[in-house]
């Protein structure tokens, strides 16, 4: 299969991704979002790492990072989204503008 | 005894045993019984075994063991090694972070007894551990670079440990953040030093610098890099201001991180990299004028603390100036023999001084008094203690602190080194100063009468027993620098280095003039604070502005606050606006009122029509532009997220079309 194929579908995935971190009211979506845009990136790396194979699997060592720091991520994320839902009742990002002048 | 080479297989586990504690006690420790503790004693107590090991044959005249394994390999450009070095430097700091280590876990069954934190205590006291091992067997500066921020991460965890008070989580991260500074410095010394060389291998840079392959300006400037991490860690002069306030951490932790051995990781850098620093131009001399500085100063500030850790630590910062001074005047082993003295004798003090507090329950001297009555096995450990440190014969503090004098005034002496004369005259006053400000802490908390409340008792054999096995230590490490018993000195070598011996620097008058500088400070001491032969009012009289100026630490901690935190601390937004009310439209408003004075009495006209339109016009528009750009900082992250994305895409698209 040409490479082109999978960076389509990751250029796919990453606009999805952009569009709800944009777009979504829902921390919680967002956050997903967030995951969504990550994938599209690792999809990346395994997909060159597999056309340029005499270059090593330097890719998909990357693509295991991403995966590490992209579950850390998360859970720092939900924790902070808990956090707020606790404090303000609500995760709607339209209401969390705090830290504004 | 044991076969050759056996160190080199098993000295790996000094550092591992520590570690895999801290997982053992994280995860099961409040199951267990006692609450983990003898998990952590266990595991430091093998490696205390393993390190008097390696200490023996390495001292049998077994050369410098080096291994290393590749860690991360990113293609030929950049290699990280994961390694261990082994020569007796290390085995002396194994012996030193291994024995406080015990005796400080052991200690606290006692002191910590009953803390809802207990386990999670245990468990950072085997990490620090085991980070400050990992960093003293690195063979590579980057290895040593992940111990040196494992200790660091450490020390703030303990320091914040009663973090329900806001002082003391205030204090842990002043902690810090201070020392980030100079870690940013070493940081950025190790990138120059592998620009440089193209290697972070200890052995190889050191090798490097000697032969001349990398040396001129650049390698000083990464040699005083690398020491503005050590000044950091240390906590030299003007970084010092972190270790008194660390203070609010539980004694025990103070006695093990913040005297014995976290801050010597500094001193063990500059140790580390000596051949390099002796190479690097002029950087040796700016180590020791800031040591000289560092000495004098702490050492006058912990005359006037009522708070009797504050004065501990100030202590250790002056003595930490004394091993720095000594690395500064070339003096490597009577360096690295104060460092060990000063290890045993401090932990010493600061387990004896954990004991009153235990027992008066406050850190103030001003509560305690008559205590040697109450508690006579606290009073002549720390008795002992407190001579060693003023530098009395025989005790530990007397050797090392002599062997220093000495070198300094041979360095002084060979030629023009304005540094090390500086050096030696910073040494002799600080000797001074150390046996007044000791005397005048024995005097306030075992003479005199009691002034706290309550029954104050003696602590528990677990607290007892440490402090018994220290002063011991205390009295006889010393005699390992005695020219006929086996000198210290011979033992530790710099690969392709000529040291003086002991010999060649002895010299009879020196220790007893020492003795003497010390004998007379404890006499006044005890005429002044004792007796009270001359009333001495501090605050009024021709030296209350020195009081003051003493007392509020020099105002050092003012100026940093008030000139880095204060600015950094609001949202730039409102740094922007301050700007723009007070000095944008001061200046401006000024040079309005300035223009139309000059203005009445001849060009009027064009004044007022031009100069002022032009100059209200630009005030207005930096008031319109700030109120504008305000609106940008709206608070909703997705519009920051949007303007993000938009920004990337048309780098992209300027990246592709240009």
């Amino acid at each position: 299969m040409p490479v082109s194929f999978f960076l389509v579908l990751s250029a796919l995935l990453f606009s999805i991704g952009i569009y709800g971190v944009l777009a979504r009211q829902h921390a919680v979506l967002v956050l997903l979002s967030i995951e969504l845009m990550l994938n599209a990136v690792n999809i990346n790396l395994v997909a060159f790492s597999a056309m340029l194979q005499e270059a090593g699997l330097g890719g998909q060592v990357f693509a295991l990072f991403v995966i590490a720091v992209a579950a850390a991520e998360v859970g720092v994320g939900l924790a902070i989204v808990i956090l707020i839902y606790r404090n303000r009742q609500s995760v709607d990002l339209d209401e969390l503008d705090l830290m504004k002048w | 005894m044991f076969e050759p080479g056996l160190i080199g297989h098993i000295a790996w586990l000094v550092p591992l045993l520590p570690f895999l504690a801290f997982f053992v006690i994280l995860f099961f420790g409040k199951r267990l019984p006692d609450k983990g503790h003898s998990v952590g004693i266990g595991a430091v107590a093998i490696a205390l075994v393993i390190s008097l090991l390696s200490f023996i044959e390495l001292a049998g005249g077994r050369g410098d063991i080096e291994k290393s394994w590749t860690w991360f390999e990113f293609s030929d450009i950049l290699e990280l090694e994961f390694g261990m070095k082994l020569d007796f430097l290390t085995a002396v700091m194994f012996v030193v972070v291994c024995t406080i280590s015990l005796l400080v876990q052991i200690y606290s069954t006692g002191y910590m007894h009953g803390d809802s934190r207990y386990t999670w205590f245990y468990a950072v006291l085997s990490m620090f551990t085991s980070s400050m091992l990992f960093l003293v067997i690195a063979n590579n500066l980057m290895q040593m670079f992940v111990g040196w921020e494992g200790v660091g991460i450490c020390s703030y965890f303990l320091i914040g440990h009663f973090w329900e008070e806001k002082e003391n989580s205030s204090a842990a991260i002043k902690a810090f953040i201070t020392t980030r500074i100079g870690d940013v410095g070493f940081l950025f010394g190790i990138f120059a030093l592998f620009a440089l060389a193209h290697t972070f291998n200890i052995t190889e840079l050191n090798l490097a610098a000697e032969e001349g392959e990398i040396g001129g300006t650049a390698l000083t400037v990464a040699a005083l890099l690398l020491f503005l991490g050590a000044v950091g860690k240390s906590a030299q002069f003007p970084l010092h201001v972190w270790l008194p306030d660390a203070m609010a951490g539980p004694t025990p932790v103070s006695a093990l991180i913040h005297a014995a051995t976290m801050v010597v990781a500094g001193i063990y850098l500059v140790a580390r990299m000596f051949v390099l620093f002796e190479h690097a131009g002029a950087a040796l001399d700016v180590v020791a004028i800031v040591a000289g500085i560092t000495m004098l100063i702490a050492a006058v500030l912990a005359l006037v603390q009522d708070d009797i850790k504050k004065v501990l630590a100030y202590s250790t910062i002056s003595q930490l100036g004394y091993m720095m001074a000594a690395l500064g005047v070339g003096a490597y082993t009577a360096s690295i023999f104060h460092l060990f003295t000063h290890a045993f004798f401090k932990a010493l003090l600061f387990l004896g001084a954990g004991s009153l507090i235990h027992a008066v329950h406050s850190n103030n001297m001003s509560d305690m008094g008559g205590l040697r009555k109450y508690m006579p096995h606290t009073y002549k450990t720390f008795l002992i203690g407190s001579l060693a440190l003023g530098g009395i014969f025989p005790f530990a503090g007397f050797w090392s602190k002599d062997e220093i004098v000495g070198e300094a005034l041979r360095a002084s002496s060979e030629g023009t080194q304005a540094a090390a004369l500086f050096v030696l005259v910073a040494a002799l006053l600080t000797a001074f100063l150390t046996a007044l400000y000791m005397t005048r802490v024995c005097v306030k908390t075992f003479w005199g009468e009691y002034r706290g409340h309550g029954h104050p008792h003696e602590s528990p054999g677990s607290m007892v027993t440490p402090l018994w096995v220290l002063a011991l230590a205390t009295c006889v490490v010393g005699f390992l620098g005695l020219p006929v018993v086996g000198p210290f000195l011979d033992w530790i070598f710099i690969p392709g280095e000529e040291h003086p011996g002991f010999s060649t620097s002895y010299n009879i008058v020196l220790p007893v003039a020492s003795v003497g500088i010390a004998g007379s400070a404890i006499w006044l001491g005890w005429q002044l604070f004792y007796k009270e032969r001359w009333k001495l009012d501090v605050l009024k009289g021709p030296f209350a502005w020195t009081y003051r100026f003493v007392a509020n630490k020099y105002y050092l901690d003012d100026i940093y606050l008030g000139a880095i935190v204060k600015p950094i601390q609001y949202p730039l937004a409102k740094a922007a606006n301050w700007f723009n009310q007070h000095v944008l439209d001061g200046v401006v408003n000024g040079t309005a009122a300035g223009t139309i004075a000059s203005s009445r009495v001849t060009y009027a006209v064009i004044d007022q029509g031009v100069i002022d339109f032009a100059v209200n016009g630009a005030a207005g528009l930096t008031g319109v532009s700030g109120g504008l750009l305000r609106h940008v900082q709206t608070g909703n992250i997705q519009r920051y997220a949007a303007v993000l994305f938009a920004s990337a895409a048309l780098f992209v698209a300027a990246l592709a079309f240009f």
